[in-house]
């Protein structure tokens, strides 16, 4: 089952092309890479999936829905989760909250009005679990802009994850990280169950290449491979964007 | 909320009962206004503090429920109907946010301040025009207090009309708490945080808000009919920008996304429009300077720092002891 089709996606701002006639399409449970130089339009072109711009051209679809008009919200509710390259946090609020309002989207009560917050035991022994497992409980009650950068960084991977969306958009997602936590972030996602399908950008090959295993290369707002890895990898175009031609 | 705020809360109460025993009627009736603009700060609040909205036509909905319990006290019962002029009041402060928000909420920041406030000097407008309804610049006078002898109040004594606020001002806080506690409130707080990434977590953020300002209104509603009893008199200035101002300011004084701060705000607002115009016209020069003080030297609100060295004293309290 397709996951994710985009038709012919575009995005100008003025006269700047940033995303160009983009159509691919993703199967459900796949690992695709998107990579480029910097300004080639890939999180542009995220933008346009998660909904946080209207493209100029060009449709998304969704497990099979039309989604290009619908905002970010509703998209959310048909299964598209983000991260975000510049972190996104609730700065004054706990590592625990941030994670509370992550699951709290998920339910009915964020519309009640007058049951206290601390009384929803379940869900808040739920976001205990989650820290727990991310190697975060230690921090539970930190204010997150308390927290060191790689921390934040994990935290804003943390609170796309804990809401089990089908499909991730990770927007350079290790970016910031230690070496070390950046291999514990890798097998993390692989880990993952192989009915979440992923699409992430990266400015680490390594990464890139451990987790996906279909990659499209944008230029220029275009697209100008898409494959394989291992038939990207070798793609003489792609050479000469990476490694300037001889 | 642990046990020693909930006994703090219980004494403050206490002292509020117990404060007209020794104040002088003038002053139970200075304290009574800190009280109707208190509930209205805190109303202000949950947009300013929680949901990061800042308003500049929150006058809007305690301008609307003044007039409307007014118009019903003088025009059409001759006579108070407190239930019914209270729940039509706060009705429509209500359903005024529920038309405006429809509107403004689909701007933000300084545009949706500036909409606000056009939207809010056009009801002022009205109220200054419509002569046949709104008494015009006149204002609507000869509003009468709620009956309430049959429990032995006369609420046309200063003291008794103290109490009748004092209780509603303690259900008021005691609500507008459980609501920023509540489930609801966390997601006001992740609003007034990030918007971006509440969208995309999958929250309509326009619903939130447009909910947070219409119990805002709600409360409002509640201070403006109080403020028509009070004053037994109505006029467009309810409506006014310059209320809505003060109340701004009375949130930001005390402490914005605190519960108690605005309620502190309007009391320093008040004691200092009182005291100061008493010799001078230039009242707001003087409260322009406090404020100012007040955001150079706290910036979060008077209210931090007393909790602050609340804290200090008892940790110090306790080190004593140990």
């Amino acid at each position: 089952m397709e996951a994710l089709e985009v038709v012919k996606l575009s995005k100008s701002f003025g006269g700047l092309h940033a995303v160009r006639d983009v159509s691919f399409r993703v199967m459900q449970g796949e690992r695709m890479a998107i990579i480029g130089p910097n300004g080639a339009g890939k999180t542009t072109l995220f933008q346009l999936i998660s909904g946080m711009l209207t493209p100029s051209g060009g449709s998304v679809f969704a497990f099979g829905t039309d989604i290009t008009k619908l905002p970010p919200n509703r998209r959310a509710g048909i299964g598209i989760g983000r991260t975000f390259q510049i972190t996104q946090l609730f700065m004054n609020l706990t590592v625990l909250e941030n994670v509370v309002l992550a699951l709290e989207a998920l339910h009915k009560m964020r519309f009640n009005l007058l049951r206290p917050l601390s009384s929803y035991r379940q869900l808040l022994a739920q976001a205990e679990d989650i820290l727990k497992r991310w190697g975060m409980l230690d921090r539970r009650d930190t204010m997150a802009r308390n927290l060191s950068y790689g921390e934040q960084r994990q935290l804003e991977i943390i609170l796309t994850l804990s809401q089990n969306r089908s499909i991730l958009l990770l927007d350079e997602p290790t970016c910031g990280l230690s070496p070390e936590e950046a291999r514990s972030f890798v097998s993390m996602i692989r880990d993952l169950p192989r009915t979440i399908t992923i699409l992430i950008i990266d400015h680490d090959i390594d990464v890139t290449f451990e987790i996906a295993e279909k990659v499209m290369v944008l230029h220029f707002g275009a697209v100008i491979a898409y494959g394989p890895s291992e038939e990207v990898k070798v793609n003489p175009r792609v050479q000469d964007i990476y490694m300037g031609s001889q | 909320m642990n046990k020693s705020a909930y006994l703090t809360s219980f004494i403050l109460v206490v002292i509020l009962a117990l404060l007209p025993l020794v104040l002088r009627p003038y002053h139970t009736g200075l304290l009574t206004l800190i009280l109707i603009f208190s509930i209205f700060a805190m109303s202000l609040d949950i947009l300013q503090g929680y949901t990061g909205l800042s308003s500049l036509g929150h006058a809007a909905f305690l301008g609307t429920a003044a007039y409307v319990a007014a118009i019903l006290n003088v025009k059409v019962f001759n006579g108070c109907n407190f239930g019914i002029e209270l729940t039509a009041g706060v009705v429509s402060a209500a359903a005024m946010a529920a038309i405006l928000g429809l509107i403004v909420l689909r701007s933000r920041g300084v545009y949706f301040l500036m909409i606000l406030l056009a939207s809010s000097m056009m009801l002022w407008g009205i109220a200054f025009k419509w002569r046949k309804v709104t008494g015009g610049d006149d204002g609507l006078s000869g509003i009468s207090r709620p009956d309430l002898s049959f429990i032995g109040f006369d609420l046309g004594a200063t003291t008794d009309f103290y109490y009748f606020v004092l209780f509603f001002f303690v259900c008021s806080t005691i609500l507008i708490y459980m609501v920023v506690r509540s489930a609801f409130g966390h997601t006001l707080v992740g609003i007034r945080e990030s918007e971006l990434r509440m969208h995309s977590l999958g929250y309509d953020i326009w619903l939130h808000k447009y909910i947070a300002f219409i119990v805002a209104a709600i409360f409002a509603g509640v201070a403006g009919v109080l403020m028509a009893y009070y004053n037994r008199f109505v006029s467009p200035s309810e409506l006014h920008l310059v209320t809505s101002v003060e109340a701004l300011i009375m949130v930001i004084l005390g402490g914005a996304g605190t519960l108690f701060g605005p309620a502190i705000g309007a009391g320093i607002v008040i004691l200092v429009k009182t005291f100061v115009s008493g010799y001078t016209e230039h009242w707001m020069i003087i409260l322009g300077i406090v404020y100012i003080a007040s955001v150079m030297f706290a910036p979060q609100g008077v209210y931090k720092i007393f909790q602050e060295q609340l804290r200090k004293g008892l940790f110090a309290w306790k080190l004593s002891k140990s």
